[in-house]
């Protein structure tokens, strides 16, 4: 049914999301909307896997045991930047990585 | 072109531009939300894959969790309306070239490959996930999730004790 959408299509997608997210990467400078732009990278990944295990192993089910995994490591990376986040913002009273510049030299 | 066809461009236009809506939306509420709507799509395109069990877990996970969480923090951390500053025009237009250039680099890469699929069938159903996820033998995932549920409870307790409050007396 779908192999008449051949892998580089969906794997023009997820290139495309990739660097959607490092284009927020770049111009951002909100830690929010930053982290925004890495689950977009996450994403982009997991589309990866799911799609080179449908396509190429169809037989393994590697690429879905790794998608769980990348899924499972986002939700902890993304609780553990919040709470960073928002003890940043107590004591700076801003989350603008510009403005945290202790650690920098 | 089939309906099949049809379902999988409209899905992936739809997330694409949902996901550029949300990097370059200048108010980081609304940037939020357009990042739910791009999750929502990739979880469309796993539903397309047949990755059924997949794309429940996106959806409980991304856009039940993590997109909630965003939104609980952008309302602790500022006011919702506020819009963010625009990034300075050279800064702009060198990421947008170098996001450019590497996105063809790296199309170019994987259309010079050229990857053969196979004809075999696809079959993912939750009792071969499960099996394969806690099998013991030498293609079960059983170590790698003890690990990651271990991590998962670490990164928990951190976050707690990260952002619990000190009272102004201690330190």
């Amino acid at each position: 049914m779908t192999s008449e959408i051949p892998l580089s299509h969906i794997l023009f997608v997820s290139t495309a999301l990739f660097f959607i997210g490092m284009y927020g990467l770049f111009t951002r400078r909100n830690m929010i909307a930053m982290l925004m732009a890495v689950e977009l990278i996450l994403n982009s990944v997991n589309i990866n896997f799911i799609a080179f295990n449908k396509y190429l192993y169809p037989d393994r089910l590697d690429g879905v045991a790794f998608t769980i995994f990348i899924i499972t490591i986002a939700a902890a990376e993304a609780a553990v930047a919040i709470a960073i986040i928002i003890n940043l913002y107590r004591s700076h009273q801003s989350i603008d990585v510009e403005d945290t510049t202790q650690m920098k030299f | 072109m089939s309906a099949s066809a049809i379902i999988f461009y409209l899905l992936s236009a739809f997330l694409l531009g949902t996901g550029i809506l949300s990097v370059t939306s200048a108010k980081i509420f609304r940037a939020a939300i357009w990042l739910l709507f791009s999750l929502m799509g990739v979880a469309g395109l796993y539903f397309w894959l047949d990755a059924n069990f997949i794309a429940a877990v996106q959806i409980a996970v991304y856009v039940g969790g993590i997109v909630v969480l965003i939104i609980f923090s952008i309302f602790l951390t500022q006011q919702s309306g506020s819009g963010m500053p625009k990034p300075p025009f050279v800064r702009n237009i060198f990421s947008l070239l170098a996001v450019l250039l590497g996105f063809a680099l790296t199309y170019l890469l994987i259309h010079q490959y050229g990857f053969r699929a196979g004809n075999r069938k696809f079959d993912m159903s939750v009792a071969r996930i499960g099996t394969q996820l806690l099998g013991t033998d030498d293609k079960g995932y059983a170590l790698p999730f003890e690990v990651v549920s271990i991590l998962l409870l670490a990164a928990m307790i951190g976050c707690i004790v990260i952002a619990m409050k000190t009272k102004p007396g201690e330190e």
